[in-house]
C-alpha cells in the first residue's frame, strides 16, 4: 500500500514504505566536479532533502542537459537523463505529461537554460507542466571552460570577450515571470538551510517551478556572489522574501504577496538588483495555482474515454465508408 | 431517348480550378462514389504552395486526379482522359499534360478578357481553335448552378460556391457513380445551415440532371467493378493510414501513444488526425519546435510510452542531434520524415525521395537507425506498424521515409485482421539483471538480449531498477560514463551490430519475375511502386521480360539484396533524388546499378518508366 502526500505537486507520486535517508539518494559514482565547486553543496543539500519528501526513490526523475551542472543526475541514485544542451524541459515535458505518479526535475545551467535552451524554458513555464527547474546560475559557460554566458555582467572579460562583453545579460527571475511562471523563486548554494526551504515549496507546488541557485564557480568566475555570502554585506544587501511577511529596503517598507495573481508586482522586485547586487531578492517571487498543462492533458484522456467510450481499433480502422467485396467476379 | 453507354477499362480525370473552388471536395467525393461502385482507385491531389494565391491566377490552381479502372490500378495515371477546368487558369495549367483526344469540361462563366489575361492567354482557347484536338464541352456551370438553386435564397457568392457539386453530379452523371454517399455527405456536412444543404444537394443533382438531358453529352460511361480480394474496403489517404498504424501499434503493445510534433507540410495532418484519438489514450503534443515535439517523445519513451515524432525534411534537420541521443539511449522512438521537395524550404507541398541519405547518416558519429518506407498509401499502415515493432524490439529510434505523394494520395484498402499483426513486445525489465563476483544482483541497464543485441528497458516507477543514461559513452553492460578507448570501440561497433541484427527479422527480399526470364531487374524503394509496377506489367504485356522487387527496409537491407542485385545483368534504381539509394547500394555491394532520377515534384509517371525501361532491355539485347 501507498500513501500520497498531501503537496499538490507530488499528489500522484506514491510514497516510501521505510524513511530513508541521505544515503539512499546517493548513487555509486566519483563525484567529478572541481574542487570547491557550488554544485557539490547543493547536490549535498539535494541528497539531504530529497529522504525529507517520503516518496519512494524509483518515481523520482532528475533530466539535465549538457554543462557542468547538467552532470548532477549521476550522482543521485533515483532514474535519470543526461541529455543534450538545452532540450532538458522538452524531453521532461514528455516524461512529465506521460507518468503523472513521477516527481520530475530539470537540472540545467545559466547557458544551457537560458542560450540554447531559451526556448525550450519559456514554453515549459507557460505551459505550466508539473515539474521542478533547478537553474544553476555562475554566470558563466563552465564546462567549454569560461566564455561568457547570458547572465554574465556586460563587460565581463572572458576567453571569448577579451575586450568585455557587450552583451546584456538576462534576470532569469524577471524572464520567467514573463513567460507566465506560476513558480519562480531564487537561492543560493551556501544557503543549505534557505535553499532546502525554497526546494520544498518548488517541490510541492504543482506546475513548473523554477528555482534560479546562484552557484559559485570556482575556476572561472570565482567569487561572483560574494558579496552576498560576506558576512558584513550579505544582510544589506539580500532582500528576503517570505509571503505574507514584511519586506524592507531603506524606507520602503510592503508585506510580500507572493500569491497575487498579476505578476506585475513580482516583476518590479525581481528588478530591484539593477545588476549591482546592491538589493537581491531571494526567496519566492510568485506562488499561484494554475492548471497544468500536463493534467488537462490526461483529463481530456478520461474525458474523452469516458464521453465515447474507449478507443475500439476495428470501428476506427473502419471509419463510415466501407464496402465489401464478397468473393472475386470472374 | 435513352443515352448510349459505352464500356471503358479505366479512366482517368482530373478536377482543376482555383483554390476556393473546392476541387480536392470534389476529388474526394467522387473517389467515395468510386470507392463504393467498386473500382479499383488511386488518386494524386495537387496543392497550390500557397494557401489562397490570387484568385484566378496560375499559383492559386488546385487540382485532384483519379484513375479508376476495372482491373488491378497502381498508380494515379499520366494523362487525364478528363479534364474538369473550372476557369481560365485551370485550363491554361493543365491542357499540357493531356493526350489528343482528351475530353475537356470547361466552365465559361470566368472566360472574360481580364480573367483570361490573368490566366496568361492572349485570345480565347475556347474560341481560337487551340483545344481543337480535343474534345471540348463549353457550359456554363456558374450560370446553370445559380438558376438550379435561385429558390434557397443563397446570396450570388454563395449560389456560386455551389458549381462544384454541379460540376461533380455531371461527372457523377457521365460515368454511372452511385450518388448516395455524397448525398449523405452533404446531408451531414451541411446539419446546421439548411439552405447551404439543400442548395448543395440541389446542385448536385442538376448537375446530373443536366448530363442526362443535354444534347452535348451524347454518351455516358460505364467502367466494371474491378475484381479485388474478398473482405471489407474503405478509401485511404496515406497520411491517415500511418495514423491507424501508429495507433493500431499502440494497442498491439499496449503502449500508450505520444506524438511530439510542430506543424510542417506534408505532415501536420498526421498530429490532426491522431489529435482526435484521445480515448485511445493518446496523447499529441504540440510543441514550440521540431527540438521539443522529438525531445517530449524520447522522454515519454524513457516512461514507457511509444514515443513518436512526426515532420518532414527541414523538421528532421532539427531533429538531428536528439535522434543521436535516442541512439546513445538506445530507447524505441519513431520519426516520421514525410519527404516533400528540398532543399531548405523547397517545394513543400511537392513530393521527392531526397531525404534518405539525411535519414541514414544526418547525425554526428557513428548514429545508425533503422529506416523502414511504404510503398502505396494503405501500405503506410503495415510500415508504421513495423516501425514500431522495430522501434520496440531493439529500443532504436527508427524512421519512417513516407512522402507528400503517399501522404495525400490514396486508394482502397482492404481493412487488415488486427489479429495478424506481428507482436510488439515492450518486455519492460522487471529484476536485476547482472551477479557481481560477491553475489550482489545488480541492474545493468546496457547488458544486451544476446539475439536481437537490445539492451533491457526499464521504465521509472521500476523498484531497485534506478540507473542513469546519456548522451555520453557507457561502459558495455553496467553502462556508467566510459572515456575507454577501446570500450568506444566496441560500443560503436555494437550499435552498429544491433541495428545489422534486425535484417534477421524481416525476411528475404522478394522479387516479381514471372517468366524468370528477365536480365533487367527494377529496384526501387517508397512511392515509385506505383509508377514501377505499372511500367513492368505494360513491359510484360509487350512480351518484355523484366524483374521487379521493392525494399520495405532500407537499413538495414534484406540480407539477400547483394545476392538479388548480381542475379541480374542490369539493376535500374528509379529515384525521385539524384541517386540516394544508388549510391547506398553501389557502396555496400559494388554493384554497377544504373539510376533513373528525376526531381519535378511529382510522382513518376509509369510511361517514362516504361521508356526507360524499354531502351533499357533493348540495350541489352543489342
Ligand atoms: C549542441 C551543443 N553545443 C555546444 C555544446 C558545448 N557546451 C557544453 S556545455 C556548454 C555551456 C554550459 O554552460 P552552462 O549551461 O552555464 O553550464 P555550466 O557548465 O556552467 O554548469 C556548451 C556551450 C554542446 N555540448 N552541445
Ligand atoms: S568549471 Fe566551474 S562549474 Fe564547472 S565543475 Fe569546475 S568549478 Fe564547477
Ligand atoms: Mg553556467
Amino acid at each position: 500500500m501507498t500513501t500520497n502526500l498531501p503537496t499538490p505537486g507530488l499528489r500522484d507520486v506514491p510514497t516510501a514504505e521505510t524513511p530513508m535517508t541521505r544515503k539512499d539518494f546517493a548513487s555509486d559514482q566519483e563525484v567529478r566536479w572541481c574542487p570547491g565547486c557550488g554544485d557539490y553543496i547543493i547536490l549535498a543539500a539535494v541528497q539531504g532533502f530529497l529522504p525529507t519528501l517520503g516518496l519512494r526513490k524509483e518515481n523520482i526523475v532528475f533530466v539535465s542537459g549538457i554543462g557542468c551542472s547538467s552532470r548532477f543526475p549521476y550522482y543521485l541514485e533515483t532514474y535519470g537523463m543526461h541529455s543534450i544542451h538545452g532540450r532538458a524541459p522538452a524531453i521532461a515535458t514528455g516524461l512529465a505529461t506521460a507518468r503523472p505518479d513521477l516527481s520530475v526535475w530539470v537540472v540545467t545551467g545559466d547557458g544551457d537554460a537560458l542560450s540554447i535552451g531559451g526556448n525550450h524554458l519559456i514554453h515549459a513555464l507557460r505551459r505550466n507542466v508539473n515539474l521542478t527547474i533547478l537553474l544553476f546560475n555562475n554566470r558563466i559557460y563552465g564546462l567549454t571552460k569560461g566564455q561568457y554566458s547570458p547572465t554574465s555582467e556586460p563587460g565581463k572579460i572572458t576567453k571569448s570577450t577579451p575586450m568585455g562583453s557587450v552583451d546584456r545579460p538576462f534576470n532569469p527571475v524577471s524572464l520567467a515571470l514573463g513567460a507566465e511562471a506560476t513558480f519562480v523563486a531564487r537561492t543560493l548554494d551556501s544557503d543549505r538551510a534557505h535553499l532546502t526551504e525554497v526546494l520544498q515549496a518548488a517541490a510541492s507546488h504543482r506546475g513548473t517551478s523554477l528555482v534560479e541557485i546562484y552557484q559559485n564557480c570556482p575556476i572561472f568566475n570565482d567569487g561572483a556572489f560574494d558579496v552576498l555570502k560576506d558576512k558584513e554585506q550579505a544582510e544589506a544587501r539580500l532582500v528576503r522574501l517570505e509571503h505574507g511577511k514584511p519586506v524592507r529596503i531603506g524606507e520602503r517598507e510592503w508585506i510580500h504577496d507572493a500569491h497575487a495573481d498579476d505578476p506585475s508586482r513580482a516583476f518590479e522586485i525581481s528588478r530591484l538588483d539593477d545588476g549591482t547586487m546592491a538589493h537581491v531578492p531571494i526567496g519566492i517571487f510568485r506562488q499561484v495555482e494554475r492548471p497544468t498543462y500536463d493534467d488537462q492533458v490526461r483529463s481530456q484522456l478520461t474525458a474523452a474515454a469516458s464521453t465515447q467510450g474507449e478507443g475500439d481499433l476495428d470501428a476506427l480502422i473502419a471509419g463510415s465508408d466501407t464496402w465489401t467485396v464478397s468473393h472475386a467476379p470472374s | 431517348m435513352a443515352k448510349q453507354v459505352k464500356q471503358l477499362d479505366r479512366v482517368i480525370i482530373r478536377f482543376a480550378g482555383d483554390s476556393g473552388d473546392g476541387m480536392q471536395l470534389t476529388g474526394d467525393r467522387f473517389t467515395h462514389e468510386t470507392a463504393a461502385f467498386g473500382n479499383d482507385l488511386s488518386t494524386l491531389p495537387n496543392f497550390p504552395a500557397e494557401i489562397r494565391a490570387p484568385a484566378g491566377t496560375l499559383p492559386g490552381v488546385s487540382s485532384f486526379q483519379l484513375h479508376f479502372a476495372d482491373h488491378d490500378i497502381l498508380t494515379p495515371g499520366d494523362a487525364p482522359d478528363v479534364l474538369v477546368a473550372m476557369n481560365p487558369a485551370a485550363l491554361r495549367a493543365n491542357t499540357k499534360d493531356l493526350a489528343a483526344g482528351a475530353t475537356i469540361i470547361v466552365d465559361t462563366h470566368d472566360f472574360t478578357a481580364r480573367n483570361l489575361t490573368r490566366a496568361g492567354y492572349t485570345a480565347n482557347p475556347l474560341e481560337d481553335g487551340s483545344l481543337d484536338k480535343f474534345s471540348l464541352h463549353s457550359v456554363d456551370l456558374t450560370a446553370l448552378t445559380v438558376e438550379a438553386i435561385k429558390d434557397f435564397g443563397l446570396t450570388r457568392k454563395d449560389a456560386g460556391r455551389t458549381k462544384n457539386m454541379f460540376a461533380l453530379g455531371l461527372l457523377s452523371w457521365l460515368y454511372g457513380r452511385p450518388v448516395e454517399s455524397t448525398e449523405a455527405y452533404l446531408t451531414k456536412r451541411f446539419a446546421s445551415k439548411p439552405d447551404i444543404r439543400d442548395a448543395n444537394l440541389a446542385a448536385f443533382r442538376a448537375g446530373w440532371n443536366f448530363g442526362e438531358t443535354t444534347e452535348g453529352f451524347a454518351v455516358s460511361y460505364e467502367v466494371k467493378p474491378a475484381p479485388m480480394r474478398a473482405g471489407t474496403y474503405r478509401n485511404i489517404t496515406g497520411n491517415l493510414a500511418l495514423s491507424y498504424g501508429l495507433v493500431a501499434a499502440s494497442v498491439r503493445s499496449r503502449l500508450p501513444l505520444f506524438l511530439g510534433a510542430y506543424p510542417i507540410t506534408p505532415a501536420s495532418d498526421i498530429l490532426h488526425e491522431l489529435s482526435k484519438h484521445k480515448r485511445f489514450g493518446v496523447v499529441t503534443f504540440q510543441a514550440e519546435d521540431e527540438i521539443a515535439g522529438i525531445g517530449a517523445a524520447l522522454g515519454a519513451s524513457f516512461g514507457g510510452s511509444l514515443g513518436v515524432t512526426t515532420t518532414s525534411g527541414p523538421g528532421i534537420a532539427l531533429k538531428s542531434e536528439t535522434i543521436g541521443l535516442a541512439v546513445s539511449l538506445e530507447l524505441p522512438l519513431i520519426v516520421v520524415d514525410v519527404q516533400r521537395g528540398g532543399p531548405s524550404t523547397g517545394l513543400p507541398t511537392k513530393t521527392e525521395q531526397s531525404d534518405l541519405l539525411q535519414a541514414m547518416f544526418g547525425r554526428n558519429g557513428e548514429a545508425p537507425v533503422a529506416i523502414v518506407a511504404p510503398q502505396s498509401p494503405g501500405d503506410c499502415f503495415d510500415a508504421a506498424v513495423e516501425a514500431a515493432r522495430i522501434a520496440v524490439t531493439y529500443r532504436t529510434p527508427v524512421m519512417l521515409l513516407s512522402d507528400g505523394y503517399l501522404a495525400n494520395g490514396s486508394e482502397p484498402w482492404q481493412l487488415p485482421d488486427l489479429d495478424t499483426l506481428p507482436t510488439i513486445d515492450p518486455c519492460f525489465a522487471t529484476a536485476a539483471n547482472h551477479e557481481t563476483e560477491v553475489g550482489d544482483r545488480e541492474f545493468w541497464p546496457y547488458k544486451r538480449d544476446p539475439e536481437t543485441l537490445a539492451r533491457p528497458w526499464a521504465i521509472p516507477g521500476t523498484p531497485d531498477l534506478e540507473h542513469r543514461v546519456g548522451g555520453l559513452e557507457k561502459a558495455d553492460g553496467h553502462g556508467n560514463i566510459s572515456y575507454d578507448p577501446t570500450n568506444h570501440d566496441l560500443m560503436v561497433r555494437t550499435r552498429q551490430a544491433k541495428i545489422d541484427r534486425i535484417a534477421d527479422s524481416i525476411g528475404p527480399l522478394e522479387v516479381d519475375d514471372p517468366s524468370g526470364q528477365a536480365r533487367l531487374l527494377v529496384l526501387g524503394w517508397g512511392s515509385t511502386y506505383g509508377p514501377i509496377g505499372a511500367a513492368c506489367r505494360r513491359l510484360r504485356r509487350h512480351g518484355l521480360d523484366v524483374a521487379q522487387a521493392h525494399l520495405r527496409h532500407l537499413n538495414p537491407f534484406p540480407s539477400n539484396l547483394g545476392e538479388v542485385l548480381r542475379r541480374y545483368d542490369r539493376v535500374v534504381v528509379p529515384e525521385m533524388n539524384l541517386g540516394q539509394l544508388g549510391l547506398l547500394l553501389r557502396a555496400k555491394y559494388l554493384v554497377d546499378v544504373i539510376g533513373y532520377n528525376q526531381v519535378r515534384g511529382l510522382p513518376f509517371t509509369a510511361t517514362e518508366l516504361e521508356a526507360v525501361f524499354t531502351t533499357t532491355i533493348e540495350e541489352l539485347h543489342r
